[in-house]
């Protein structure tokens, strides 16, 4: 994976993870199932790769940035391309029969836009946790 | 619960099914698609703007009386005289500008999701704590333990912050105009934090990732913090954040220290999918 720094076999093919499943180390042929902790988490966003929908998200959040979407990545779980949603503690899987682009920088922009949506939806599971917990 | 056989932990009143890391996984599917805000978040209106006097309040009905200016659709607050209070603006999960006029005591904009708040005098101990996303900025000092856990966001100082600066950070960008104290970037996992003046001793220590831009001097670095090669893509970002915030030095960003994690320490490899998830 171009710009990545973890730990382990260095990957170069953007497309690794969806080509072998990314049974790469000790640990994950062990277990026999890809830990989706492969992609580079201090990768920061080229911002000349804004996607129309996100310079719209900014504009109505107030923001100059990308803000917390600086640390939303395209990650790859189980051989799948995949977005980690910090809100439901788990990944939520790209279409399959979505084309992804040659770059981990275009499809970072297409994680984040596609978390947005996600996230901003009125089927996400916060929504019944927050009517079932809310304090105030 | 390795060595442990079923019936053990069955009679221990413990679980056993395998963690396979597979429990929490949706599709995205088109029919998903919403707006640009949570679906119970409060529709609220940048121009419409009003105040709260926190003389005479108490902590609990300051953070009251802002949730009820946004159910009814105030998007701009003043709070004037907070008067160093603790635990004020917190768990806001909403756009809106909070202007703060004075100083914030303990615990200041925690768990924060979406806000942007400028606060003109100090701030104490672990403002920001927990931030989602959103954007403070504050015009002078912070106490220690400033951005604790920060997953998300902006948090801005002007002035200098204490000690540990950013522990257990998992995401965002912690900003300081100034110098941080001892153990800055102690344990953090993800983000960034961005120091224009100096750093004290131990410097990103035990951090498994992310990573640390130093303008000043770095008294020492903790274990495991390692320095690294400032890039293109680093100085652009650094550049453009700090030109944001009016932080950009006259010198530009060539100077900054980039410290990042040696991972030696990584120990990711050895956790079940599901354990690791909870570093994300």
């Amino acid at each position: 994976m171009p710009g990545s720094g973890y730990k382990g076999a260095r990957i170069d093919d953007v497309d690794h993870f969806l080509k072998g499943g990314g049974i790469d180390t000790e640990r994950e042929q062990d277990i026999g199932q890809h830990i989706g902790y492969r992609y580079d988490v201090n990768l920061l966003p080229d911002y000349d790769r804004l996607t129309p929908f996100l310079k719209d998200y900014l504009e109505f959040m107030g923001w100059d940035d990308l803000n917390w979407l600086e640390d939303v990545h395209m990650g790859y779980d189980d051989g799948q391309a995949a977005v980690f949603d910090r809100n439901i503690n788990g990944w939520v899987a790209i279409p399959e029969e979505m084309e992804l682009p040659d770059n981990q920088q275009d499809r970072d922009m297409i994680a984040r836009e596609m978390l947005v949506k996600f996230q901003m939806s009125p089927d996400h599971p916060l929504v019944d946790l927050y009517k079932a917990y809310r304090k105030f | 619960m390795a060595g442990m056989s079923e019936s053990t932990s069955t009679q221990m009143g413990m679980h056993t099914e395998s963690l396979t890391g597979r429990d929490i996984k949706t599709k995205f599917t088109l029919e998903n698609e919403g707006g640009f805000a949570y679906h119970f978040a409060r529709d609220v209106d940048f121009n419409r703007r009003a105040e709260i006097d926190c003389a005479e309040l108490e902590p609990t009905e300051i953070n009251r009386r802002i949730r009820e200016l946004m159910d009814s659709g105030h998007g701009s607050i003043v709070i004037r005289n907070p008067g160093a209070k603790h635990s004020l603006i917190v768990g806001i999960l909403n756009r809106m500008n909070i202007v703060v006029e004075g100083s914030l005591g303990y615990f200041g904009c925690g768990l924060l999701d979406g806000p942007t708040v400028r606060v003109s005098g100090r701030v104490g101990w672990s403002f920001g704590e927990n931030m989602m996303a959103g954007v403070c900025v504050v015009e002078e000092n912070a106490g220690s333990t400033f951005g604790a856990a920060l997953r998300g966001g902006d948090l801005v100082c002007r002035g200098s912050v204490g000690s540990r600066t950013g522990i257990d950070q998992k995401g965002g960008s912690i900003i300081v105009g100034g110098d941080t104290g001892a153990f800055s970037g102690f344990m953090m996992q993800r983000g960034r934090i961005v120091v224009c003046g100096n750093a004290g001793k131990n410097l990103g220590d035990s951090m498994y990732d992310g990573t640390i831009y130093v303008g000043g001097d770095i008294r020492d670095l903790g274990v495991d913090a390692i320095q690294a090669e400032l890039t293109d893509l680093d100085r652009g970002w650094l550049t453009r954040k700090l030109n944001m915030y009016e932080l950009l030095p006259a010198q530009g960003v060539d100077h900054f220290t980039k410290i990042v994690a040696g991972k030696q320490l990584w120990s990711y490899d050895n956790l079940e999918p599901t354990e690791k998830k909870l570093v994300l």
